[in-house]
């Protein structure tokens, strides 16, 4: 999750008369209504109470929520200023609704999906079978940015690699989920959809109560027992650390919060070293152990004498004792290169390949630049397409074709051309959208969504996840550096409302 | 106990009592000059002389006044040793800590730190009685969220520990401004402006009601008794060393009046020392140089506490700790 800089303001939510009367879907999959008058089943109950509440309820609901958020300070940090000044993520009240039935297939083509990739990062780090079963091709593997020799061999606790997964997920025009990316590094927000998750309850009590929406609030149990899972056999109280960049770092507060909310300690790379063989802490009494480290650094910067000797984040000789199997790391090094948006594409394959099952959850179709034919058609069609590096995130390094110049087109074909490995293309989608409050009245606003998925000897998703939004009128980008807020995410009772 | 973490509570106890007892330092001297009879510029100079600053003071102002040394210790940015500085101090070692601390000490520090950074230098010269008891309630109002709102545990003893061991030297150092202050000739010895004095010496410590319910004349070996000797006075230096030590060794497990640690042997030194203390050798050795010993030792209390809990290192990288913690 990217930084962002603006403020939530409070004037956008005070308004006059607060019905959906003049709301409009503009053609694209609105998640609350079918057409103009005729609320989805799903969403009728949450339509039904915003339209009941008088001007003055809503303004003090929003009062609330917005102290509330002030209050919990979920923030990100701005860079550069001394002042210390801490922002708040926007927040729109209005919840996005899935109905369970609709839900229960997303989360079994994620347990699927993550299934495949760690049967994948774990085999292209031993044997590379779908390699050699010409299933990916091996240059794509030896170019991947986030492939890491280091790993090779590598047999890490519990044959988990990637122990928290936020795949982003999109509905395109008739509503179906695609999964757009996976994020098997280091992911972030889900203290956000934490946070979303309290100040609705506190915002809307009754409604929500009334609205019998699954829980979210085990995550962190959830997370430390995922942790847990992978400390040596036998041991009763596995020592867990989260392992931060620092206070400085813009996702701190999540950082902090999750350590917090687990009751585990809160560690910099300085804290931290290599004792006799074991990573130890610095305390108060002495030296002591640790034994499963939540990692919030990448992979370059966790260890200078394996990875990048320039880091002053990481701990020297980390990685070694990782190899031995005398301290655990979640997510474990070098998933980057399942990360990567050109291996992407080979998902559904991988899934094929290592379970032996078609892929539930499609991908975005994508063209690859470096195949002759998919750069052909990208070079002549770029107007049209989204453009993607293949290993750029936060929304950075990316073309969204027709709302960009002729200039920014032209110098994209230059990027393609040049570096056609490093480009992705994707038709432009219509992504689904959602009601936000909007200077007195609703409109309808892009949005994604990510879940997260937690492996230990099975994959668990969680109920909904962190909606992001587009907050400006049209966008489709919903990165919060580029203008995007959240939602909180309801998975409610109730059958599928599209085909 | 991670030892970054208790390192950040017990600095970000230090900086906060530091700065609350330079502004009081500061506060007591402006109502001082008003009624002496000479010029303040003497007084001023003595106040930056106890602070450690009259070098780095004279490089920028030409002449002690009053407006520029209250420029020069609250609001100078390139000052290390400004009520500014030290409250910026003071919220980064606390906000490297939140999850550790509570969110109503976070906040209270916040609010401090944000008095401080929104009053303009003119606002603080126009009213500035007005300016230095709100700092001084500020602090008072911290000292007691700390205490009401987080558990009595480890991470509370080291900012207790950090807070005391600052406050009873800060007092010592208040001493010593009457030793810069040269009287205009021998005959003021027991005048109204010495005894004025040493009133103000006791009023920057908060002293002077205590004291005069405890020796009633002002007189100065009772003034120095009081305020580095006495048991019960929350500033005096022996209290402050005495409670310091009690946060110690709730920290280390270890009984009172034993050590396992420099940082225990350093401060059982101290506190057996001012326990067999009288005011008559104090003065009689020179107050000054007493003073100037008493700085020592606290630093070595420092040091200690800082090998011992802060400075950690395994054993085979043990000879490069570096310099900058000693």
């Amino acid at each position: 999750m990217s930084r962002h800089y603006l403020p939530i303001t409070l004037s956008c939510y005070i308004f006059v008369e607060m019905t959906f009367q003049a709301y409009e879907t503009d053609g694209f999959f609105d998640e609350y209504f079918e057409n103009v008058s005729l609320p989805r089943d799903h969403a009728r109950l949450v339509v039904d109470a915003i339209n009941a509440l008088d001007v003055g309820d809503l303004q003090r609901k929003q009062h609330a929520a917005e102290k509330v958020l002030l209050q919990m300070g979920i923030t990100f940090n701005v860079y550069g200023d001394s002042g210390g000044a801490e922002r708040i993520f926007p927040f729109d009240a209005l919840p996005r609704i899935v109905p369970q039935a609709e839900w229960l297939a997303v989360e079994r083509g994620l347990s699927q999906r993550v299934t495949a990739l760690n049967h994948f990062i774990d085999d292209i780090y031993h044997d590379q079978r779908i390699v050699k079963d010409r299933v990916v091709p091996a240059d794509l593997i030896a170019s991947a940015a986030g492939f890491r020799p280091q790993c090779v061999g590598l047999n890490p606790s519990r044959g988990v690699w990637c122990h928290v997964t936020g795949s982003d997920l999109v509905r395109d025009r008739d509503g179906t989920f695609h999964v757009l990316e996976d994020n098997i590094r280091t992911p972030s927000g889900a203290s956000y959809m934490l946070g979303n998750r309290v100040v609705i309850k506190r915002t809307f009590p009754r409604l929500f109560s009334a609205a019998r929406v699954l829980p979210v609030a085990d995550y962190a149990n959830r997370l430390r027992s995922a942790l847990e899972y992978l400390a040596p056999d036998g041991l009763p109280s596995p020592r867990i650390v989260v392992l931060t960049p620092g206070m400085y770092n813009s996702a701190y507060y999540e950082h902090s919060f999750l350590a917090q909310q687990m009751g585990v300690d809160l560690v910099e790379g300085s804290d931290l070293v290599i004792d006799d063989g074991y990573v130890r802490m610095r305390t108060t009494r002495g030296l002591e152990r640790v034994d499963v480290i939540y990692r919030r650094i990448d992979d370059d910067f966790i260890d200078p004498e394996a990875f990048r000797p320039d880091s002053m984040l990481g701990v020297p000789g980390l990685f070694e004792v990782y190899r031995s199997g005398r301290v655990a790391l979640a997510n474990a090094p070098g998933t980057g290169v399942a990360d990567d948006k050109v291996i992407y594409a080979y998902v559904p394959a991988m899934i094929r390949y290592y379970l032996d099952e078609d892929a539930l959850l499609p991908n975005v179709p994508t063209y690859l630049c470096w195949r002759d034919v998919d750069r052909r058609h990208v070079l002549a069609n770029i107007e049209s397409l989204v453009v993607k590096a293949a290993n750029e995130s936060g929304g950075y390094g990316m073309l969204v074709g027709p709302a960009s110049t002729r200039a920014e087109c032209e110098e994209f074909r230059r990027r393609v051309s040049d570096n056609p490995r490093n480009y992705i293309a994707q038709p432009t989608l219509a992504l689904s959208r959602v009601p936000v409050l909007c200077d007195g009245h609703f409109e309808g606003r892009h949005v994604d969504l990510r879940p997260y998925i937690l492996m230990t000897d099975r994959p668990y998703v969680t109920p909904g996840g962190l909606t992001r939004v587009a907050l400006q009128k049209g966008s489709l980008v919903v990165n919060s550096s580029q203008g995007g807020g959240s939602k909180d995410t309801w998975i409610v009772p109730g059958e599928a409302t599209h085909a | 106990m991670l030892s970054r973490v208790a390192d950040a509570i017990y600095w970000m106890a230090r900086y906060l009592e530091r700065v609350a007892d330079v502004a009081r330092l500061i506060d007591v001297n402006l109502t001082l000059t008003l009624d002496l009879p000479d010029e303040p510029e003497p007084q001023w100079r003595a106040v930056v002389t106890t602070t450690g600053d009259i070098d780095a003071f004279t490089a920028v102002h030409p002449c002690p006044t009053a407006d520029a040394v209250i420029d020069f210790l609250v609001f100078d940015q390139e000052n290390p040793n400004s009520v500014y500085r030290g409250l910026r101090a003071a919220r980064e070692n606390a906000r490297s800590v939140r999850e550790i601390i509570s969110s109503e000490v976070w906040e209270q520090i916040n609010r401090f730190y944000l008095l401080v950074t929104n009053t303009r230098y003119s606002a603080a010269i126009d009213a500035p009685s007005e300016f230095f008891e709100q700092v001084r309630i500020s602090s008072h109002l911290i000292e007691g969220v700390i205490d009401g709102t987080m558990s009595h545990g480890e991470a509370w003893h080291f900012a207790r520990l950090g807070r005391l061991l600052e406050r009873g030297e800060q007092t010592a150092r208040l001493l010593d401004t009457k030793y810069f202050l040269l009287l205009p000739s021998p005959e003021y010895i027991g005048s109204t402006v010495d005894d004025i004095q040493w009133s103000a010496v006791l009023r920057s410590a908060s002293a002077f009601e205590m004291y005069r319910k405890r020796h009633g004349r002002v007189e100065p070996q009772r003034v120095v008794e009081f305020l580095l000797l006495d048991r019960y006075f929350p500033r005096a230096t022996h209290h402050c060393v005495i409670q310091a030590d009690e946060s110690l060794h709730h920290v280390s497990g270890s009984p009172v009046g034993t050590f396992h640690n420099a940082a225990e042997r350093e401060l059982g030194r101290l506190r057996g020392e001012f326990a067999f203390s009288e005011a008559s050798d104090i003065m009689s050795g020179g107050l000054h140089e007493y003073l100037d010993q008493l700085q020592t030792k606290f630093g070595r209390v420092g040091t200690g506490i800082q090998k011992t809990f802060f400075g950690l290192r395994p054993a085979a990288t043990d000879d490069i700790t570096p310099a900058a913690n000693e």
